[in-house]
């Protein structure tokens, strides 16, 4: 029997569950579609220009110097270890950056609420100046106007055995001689027994209720065990310092300007808005929580370190993650000053080189996306273990 | 004689409790840690704020046509005097930036005209988005009613950074919500082509999607078919710029209460009517201060178009820095373009803060 009353065709595009299939079916013949089209024109492009694609340009050496290079590196070597010499350069950069515009951060952050007029406004005035100005224009001032405008080697400015001048930092190189061995040894037996320590003030505690301070015992014993046996070995140490001479200076390790440019101007940048992170992140902490601590009998200093931080740490932790994916990458920009990073490296030399487009943009997309995830994810793990267990 | 009491009128409270000394002595001195923070503070100031005036103010150089002219040991703003046309509007030719003045008054005219109570809003909204694009496309770029025509590879300097930002901005805002609408769609495959494109375009610097704008887009179209490179950056930051706005989005639609979808559908609202008329009008008031963090990270990434080769505001300083006759000015370009951008970054997000307290229905939980 066959129901009369309603229009077939009618009903069935009435049908909410009908028309998301259709839409879904033409969304994705569209996707695929475009998809197909693109890598068609691709093929026929690469065809007629006779670009092969593929890495194998990865085995030919790329004839290129690279200025900064923690691995050895000479124009000799191939495209591939350029890649990863810049791999490492990015790597360095973004993690030294994500250190220092946390400390930037955390302590401009607690500056703003302080409760001191001038120095809350002067950390205002930090933050807001340097959140409304591009990374790029900041990186260009360190780089072009403040480094640049250093003197030249011989009148470098001195400080104990550091040199400033427009080639860079130059410090003293410690070189570490016969018997260093030991003093290895020592770091490691000194990081086991500092992790003793904790332990056992965390069991006492328990126990007893008595509190010690455990991470100020345990930096005191990191740092005297290293000494005795740097001294039982004889200080093998010896350093090489920096020496100026007319027109360079010889010895020494050198941090260049690009690289300082980029640091300071990531940190700097970063750092404005981690503090204003980290103060939303404190504010956001009831004030009650502070006055119960204090009529529980607890000093200041605790009051912050138990209570409010712990908790403030759950409201920053998600938005400090972006940031400091964010960082991350920005170090990009340090092509614009010729600090060889990734996309310098990758998408700028080699790509102009070899012309190979898909294969050096597809892969720093991929880097920058495997170094996306993995901060995420570190990220997700610390936010699982400092978030609220709730009953 | 009946005595009254008479009270002696109050001390007045000591000076220590109000007033001036008082804020300095709760504000400044209050403990031994305030006090030495005060005095670093102030040490700082004396040794940055004394050196800036003088260079900047004092012994600045105001007028001139060389580095010649800057004998006074400070700024040379004079620097700033002669390259104004080029920093404002590139190598746009000198007879026809009248263009560009034209087309900014007309939108200053316009959006000004929102205050006027009698017109129509509607109207002057469609005004603005549908007949003022044309109109200022066919002034920029001339060919028609005898304008010369002008090659966008002359677009230069702040016209260019705004042009990128404001059509970056009125560009990537539907594609956002859009893409935030899928992302939160129950349709599976919808959604997961929003949650791939946004979280492949987030994973990667701007930098990366411009050098794909300028270097292989045109792999990937069919020979012959080519189009401008000022085009092809537009797309790749309105691209990068939408995947940010949808996330912005959809952290509004998140808060939006399941009673409001529920209680749209029982009204028999379509899922459109349901979204324009209830879900996203409250979402997005819920998240500007994050729609207009988007607009400001937008406009400050736009200088990045001076690494793929396009001169922008930034490039324009950056270009001029390299002048032989002004050498030694890096400082005051950099401080110009710093100032410019400052003013239009801190004006955005006071703006913002305004909107959202004019938007403010009183449904904000204290």
């Amino acid at each position: 029997m066959s129901d009369k009353t309603t229009p077939s065709n009618n009903s069935f595009l009435n049908d909410a569950g009908n028309r998301a299939l259709i839409f879904q079916i033409l969304l994705l013949a569209m996707v695929v579609f475009a998809g197909y089209y693109l890598f068609s024109n691709l093929q026929a492009n690469l065809d007629n220009r006779g670009i092969s694609t593929g890495f194998s340009f990865f085995n030919e050496p790329a004839g290129f110097p690279i200025l900064i290079h923690l691995i050895e590196y000479t124009e000799a070597n191939t495209y591939g270890r350029a890649f990863v010499v810049a791999l490492i350069n990015t790597f360095v950069i973004s993690l030294l950056g994500i250190i220092l515009a946390t400390i930037i951060g955390v302590i401009m952050g607690l500056a703003r609420l302080s409760k001191n007029w001038l120095v809350a406004r002067l950390a205002t005035v930090y933050i807001e100046t340097l959140r409304n100005i591009p990374l790029l224009l900041q990186m260009f001032f360190w780089y072009f106007a403040v480094l640049a405008a250093l003197p030249a080697p011989a009148q470098s400015y001195e400080f104990a055995d550091f040199l400033l001048n427009k080639r860079g930092i130059y410090s003293p190189n410690p070189i570490t001689q016969d018997g260093f061995g030991l003093v290895i040894v020592g770091f490691i037996l000194s990081i086991v027994a500092s992790i003793g320590v904790i332990v056992w003030a965390k069991k006492r505690q328990t126990r007893t209720g008595l509190w010690f301070p455990a991470y100020w015992a345990s930096l005191g014993v990191i740092v005297g065990i290293t000494f005795i046996f740097l001294a039982m070995a004889g200080f093998p140490i010896e350093f090489d310092l920096p020496t100026k001479s007319r027109f360079n200076v010889t010895g020494g390790m050198v941090l260049p300007p690009e690289f300082v440019a980029v640091l300071v101007a990531l940190s700097t940048y970063t750092g404005a808005f981690i503090a204003e992170i980290v103060r939303a992140g404190i504010l956001s902490v009831n004030w009650g929580q502070t006055e119960a601590a204090r009529s529980l009998g607890l000093r200041d200093s605790m009051t912050q370190r138990l209570i409010v931080l712990p908790q403030a740490l759950r409201v920053i932790i998600p938005p400090l993650t972006s940031q400091y994916l964010n960082l991350a990458k920005n170090s990009s920009l340090g092509a614009a000053i010729a600090y060889p990073e990734l996309v310098a490296v990758v998408m700028g030399t080699t790509l102009n080189q070899t012309g190979q487009a898909i294969e050096t943009i597809g892969l720093c997309m991929l880097v920058y996306g495997s170094l996306s995830l993995s901060i995420s994810v570190f990220m997700n793990w610390y936010n699982n273990k400092m978030s609220l267990i709730e009953r | 004689m009946a005595i009254i009491f008479k009270p002696s009128p109050s001390l007045p409270p000591p000076v220590t409790s109000v007033g001036a000394v008082a804020w300095v002595r709760q504000n400044l001195f209050s403990s031994p840690l305030n006090i030495f923070l005060t005095f670093f503070s102030i040490y700082i100031l004396y040794l940055l704020l004394p050196p800036v005036v003088e260079w900047a103010l004092i012994n600045a150089t105001w007028e001139g046509s060389s580095k010649a002219a800057c004998t006074a040991g400070g700024a040379c703003w004079a620097f700033i005097g002669v390259y104004f046309d080029q920093f404002m509007y590139g190598l746009y030719p000198e007879a026809e930036t009248w263009r560009i003045n034209l087309a900014v008054i007309l939108l200053v005219v316009m959006v000004g005209a929102f205050a006027i109570k009698t017109i129509n809003k509607l109207y002057l909204s469609i005004a603005i988005i549908v007949a003022y694009p044309i109109v200022a496309y066919f002034l920029f770029a001339g060919g028609v009613f005898g304008l010369e025509v002008v090659e966008t590879s002359l677009w230069g300097g702040l016209f260019l950074t705004v042009l990128l930002g404001v059509i970056g901005i009125v560009a990537s805002f539907p594609l956002g919500i859009v893409l935030a609408l899928g992302r939160r769609s129950e349709m599976p495959i919808a959604k997961s082509v929003c949650v791939v494109f946004i979280e492949t375009i987030r994973a990667v610097p701007l930098i990366t999607i411009l050098f794909m704008a300028s270097v292989m887009i045109p792999l990937f179209l069919p020979e012959g078919l080519n189009f401008n490179k000022l085009l092809r950056v537009l797309i790749g930051i309105t691209l990068f710029s939408a995947a940010y706005m949808a996330e912005v989005v959809r952290g509004g639609l998140q808060a939006i209460p399941k009673g409001q979808y529920e209680a749209a559908d029982a009204m028999g609202l379509t899922y459109w009517q349901s979204m324009i008329l209830v879900i996203l009008p409250q979402a997005l008031k819920l998240v500007i201060p994050g729609i207009v963090n988007s607009f400001i990270a937008l406009f400050k990434d736009t200088t990045l178009v001076y690494i793929v080769g396009m001169f922008d505001f930034l490039g324009r300083i950056q270009a001029a820095n390299h002048d032989s006759n002004w050498l030694g000015t890096t400082i005051e370009g950099y401080a110009f373009a710093a100032l410019i951008y400052w003013v239009i970054c801190f004006g955005m997000s006071r703006y913002s803060m305004a909107l959202e307290r004019k938007l403010e229905t009183g449904h904000k939980r204290n």
